[in-house]
């Protein structure tokens, strides 16, 4: 999914609010980031709070995910039951059929799926959260009156369909091919797609095929995705058996098949030849749903920590006196804060009408995925043996967790796709720069300002930046930890763009690097902001989350200040080039290359 | 059958909340603790939405007495079907001081207000487990009561209540209009729908003060103190009968 010409389809306008584009630039712009999102009017928050007790009480009374996972299918009773709470249509307008609910709300919702059962999380959030968001987001009024109540009502299920054998993140490469027919009628849909959540239960599918185009300007045919909208009941659709997997086991994932389907012109979605971006539009509008259903999952998994480690007595003391114990359960705390915090922040940031949010989104996914991974083995860890036995419910968490971080973009592509979305924004202003530098007179104001700030930088001088005023004063220090921590990253993101032009878009293990730190940047703004709302309301828990937030930064700190010094030193070409040898050994050799210490 | 039933649902703390006595003993900490509507008031609801449901009676007002809050339990009752609530506003020392016979007063000036053919309790709250309320309501209506309602149906304008007792079950016949409370067997309670939740922001709670149905609040009881339970001491083993006899002694219980 991430070559640079699909970065275009993503782009940003010059003037972006978004706090990653700016950063990537060396800027700090807090209007999306300070103060800490508060979206829901006083009717919203009412309502939302009236619909948690009854979706807490299903999973908890009347889903059973042990049995799910023994099943490996989410069992009728309870797909039933989902259908009549109406959590098939929650983001449907409610003249649909539907609850109208905003991304803060989905989110809030999607945590308590997350926190009791993934397999019916994943069953639900591929239904809506991409099975049918494509016709929510490019559809017709028309094809929105045609198909959303009974996907509302979940009479009909919905699946997203991208994937083939040959083509995963490489989503531009798929080969089904829908053909216009000659009367101009209808499409004729030929493919498979594999890995398909939802592939055997859906009656809708948002399909993805490549189309014959004409391009506007050459007059030449290419070929171009299209979307569709394609519904089982066409024919010559069928669905393979499900698949055996390692988590999610109730999710039904399975190969779709399309032979000789005829599909309407009416089910076309978005633009002839604008199916990339319907795509890609779909999979950065879900992910805020992601890190809200992790950051449930982690809180349920943590109580399970800090219940065994309250109770379990080892040596004489209860095991949570322990230092090795507290240093695990201080981490867990603090990935789940950000991640929670993440999560809402996208949320909120969405719901106030941003457009600009793909890097957020991304890095909330990353994040998110790594952090529930972490958590959940740390969780294991601290209940022990118990915690490997199928009855402590860890395990079966464990197992679903793994896929979070491959699907819905893998996290490396993401990571890429953080990295180079940075660099392309800053790229261009340094081109504008360069035509500045044309004509010095005409845009004196602007030179003398990039004059001065590197003339600062070259002195050790800070840019001027700072988040004084913005952050709350007793988490200052953070503060101003997080904008030393963006004045490096700036000025070495300008340095590698220096230094390697276009080209920085093959230096994977650059990109990288970029991109961690350009994650836990986001997160020491994410905690600053939570924090900093938190103490200025005077909850209770203030102290507890001015800890979390200054633990958090000073260690982010300290990673992305050694990751920045690393990437600007020469040392790091050599890394680079000794890992490169390596893996390109064990290419040539069919595996380990190193011979047996025995000699045999 | 043009016939009104009113139900009471009263918010308490939930059932699976650790309850907590306050520092100074004068009750439980409430604030900031989760609450939910008492599950025999649960019952009552669905009792009353399911005879909607089999048209034998025409509409289902919930009622609940108490401050603000006490809106979202009469919410939980209008997504489970209730047509409309009335909140009749307790706050401050009131409140504190709301027993059963104050509710059974406001109750039984609601009913003839409303022209109800039959009212439906929950048998007792689970914070306070008085038992009281509808025996006392029956009591100020004048009106026969049917307690401990296992199954109820309607026949005409009388209605058939099987009741649970001590030695198994007694059936009664009631002329309407009646008091029933519900207990635990008489049915299980519907998961309020999402969908049935956003149809009841639209229906109407009417806002009514005590004063306004002619109630005197004044409570003639007084709580002196509120203690938690004593903690569980710990047991021990003994080996031989002989034994046990010997420390009975010593504890000076024979």
């Amino acid at each position: 999914m991430c070559s640079v010409s699909h970065l275009r389809l993503l782009c940003v306008p010059q003037e972006s609010k978004s706090f990653a584009v700016n950063m990537f630039k060396g800027q700090i712009n807090t209007s999306q980031v300070f103060p800490f999102p508060s979206v829901l009017n006083e009717e919203q928050s009412q309502f939302l709070q009236e619909l948690v007790g009854p979706v807490s009480k299903f999973f908890i009374e009347v889903n059973d995910p042990m049995k799910n996972d023994a099943l490996e299918k989410v069992e009728d009773s309870t797909m039933e039951g989902l259908k009549e709470l109406g959590a098939f249509g929650l983001q449907v307008p409610t003249d649909l059929g539907g609850l109208g609910l905003t991304n803060t709300q989905y989110a809030r919702l999607v945590e308590i799926v997350g926190m009791y059962d993934l397999g019916v999380g994943i069953t639900l959030g591929a239904h809506q959260s991409i099975g049918f968001k494509g016709i929510l987001l490019f559809g017709t009024r028309a094809q929105k009156e045609k198909y959303l109540p009974k996907l509302a009502s979940g009479e009909d299920v919905a699946a997203f369909c991208l994937t083939e054998p040959a083509s995963g993140s490489d989503a531009a490469s798929i080969k089904t091919t829908a053909v216009l027919s000659p009367c101009g009628k209808y499409y004729t849909l030929n493919g498979g797609k594999i890995w398909i959540s939802n592939g055997g239960l859906a009656e809708i599918f948002t399909v993805f095929a490549k189309t014959s185009v004409k391009d506007e300007k050459t007059g030449e045919m290419k070929d171009k995705i299209t979307a569709f909208i394609v519904e089982r009941s066409f024919g010559g659709v069928t669905s393979g058996p499900p698949e055996k997997k390692m988590g999610i086991k109730a999710s039904n994932t399975a190969e779709v098949h399309f032979d000789n389907v005829r599909v309407p012109v009416e089910c076309v979605l978005g633009e002839v030849g604008g199916g990339f971006k319907v795509a890609m539009n779909i999979l950065n509008n879900g992910r805020f749903g992601m890190a809200a259903a992790l950051a449930g999952t982690m809180k349920g998994v943590i109580a399970k920590a800090v219940d065994h480690a309250v109770n379990r007595t080892q040596f004489g003391s209860k095991i949570h006196n322990y230092g090795v114990i507290q240093e695990k359960m201080a981490r867990m705390a603090m990935l789940h804060y950000v991640t929670e915090s993440m999560a809402y922040m996208v949320s909120g940031n969405m719901d106030s009408g941003a457009s600009d949010f793909q890097i957020e989104a991304a890095i909330s996914k990353i994040f998110a995925s790594e952090a529930s991974w972490s958590v959940t083995d740390e969780c294991i860890q601290i209940m022990g043996g118990m915690g490997f036995m199928k009855e402590a419910g860890a395990e079966r968490v464990m197992r679903d967790l793994r896929i979070f971080r491959i699907f819905e973009g893998t996290n490396d592509i993401l990571r890429l796709f953080v990295a180079l979305n940075g660099f392309q924004n800053a790229g261009n202003q340094l081109k504008n720069l360069q035509k500045a530098l044309k004509n010095p007179l005409g845009n004196a104001g602007l030179l003398t300002g990039e004059i001065g700030k590197r003339a600062r930088r070259r002195v050790g001088l800070g840019s001027g930046l700072s988040l004084q005023g913005t952050v709350h004063p007793e988490v200052a220090h953070s503060g101003d930890l997080t904008v030393k921590a963006i004045e490096e990253f700036g000025a070495t993101i300008e340095e590698m763009l220096l230094k390697h032009g276009k080209k920085i878009i093959d230096e994977q293990f650059v990109l990288k690097r970029v991109a961690d730190s350009a994650i836990d940047l986001y997160a020491m703004v994410v905690v600053l902001s939570r924090a900093s709302r938190s103490l200025a309301q005077g909850l209770p828990s203030a102290q507890h989350e001015k800890l979390l937030c200054e633990t958090w930064c000073i260690e982010a700190y300290g990673r992305i200040m050694a990751d920045m010094k690393s990437l600007r030193s020469s040392s790091s070409k050599q890394l680079f080039k000794n890992l490169r040898a390596i893996s390109s050994a064990l290419v040539d050799n069919g595996g380990v290359v190193s011979p047996h210490p025995l000699g045999f | 059958m043009s016939a009104r039933v009113l139900v009471g649902v009263k918010r308490v703390i939930d059932y699976a909340v650790k309850i907590r006595v306050k520092p100074d003993n004068t009750g439980v900490v409430t604030d900031g603790v989760k609450h939910s509507m008492n599950p025999f008031c649960e019952i009552a609801v669905e009792e009353a939405v399911k005879l909607k449901e089999k048209k034998l009676i025409k509409e289902v007002v919930a009622v609940s007495c108490g401050p603000q809050q006490a809106q979202e339990t009469i919410r939980t009752a209008l997504a489970m079907g209730a047509d409309r609530g009335i909140h009749v506003e307790v706050s401050g020392k009131d409140y504190d001081n709301l027993g059963p016979l104050q509710v059974s007063k406001i109750l039984a000036a609601l009913a003839k207000k409303e022209e109800t053919s039959l009212i439906i309790l929950g048998k007792q709250a689970i914070d306070d487990d008085c038992n009281q309320t509808g025996q006392m309501t029956a009591a100020l209506l004048d009106w026969p009561q049917g307690t401990f309602a296992s199954e109820v149906v309607l026949e005409g304008d009388k209605v058939k209540v099987i009741r649970e007792i001590d030695g198994g079950l007694e059936t009664v016949r009631l002329k309407m209009p009646a008091v029933i409370t519900a207990d635990l067997r008489l049915n299980t309670p519907r998961y309020a729908t999402l969908p049935n939740i956003m149809k009841a922001k639209k229906k109407k709670i009417d806002v009514v003060k005590p004063g306004e149905l002619g109630v005197d609040l004044t409570s003639h009881l007084e709580v002196l103190r509120v203690d938690e339970p004593p903690q569980r001491q710990a047991g021990m083993k003994v080996e031989t009968v002989e034994e046990l006899i010997s420390r009975l002694k010593e504890a000076g219980r024979m």
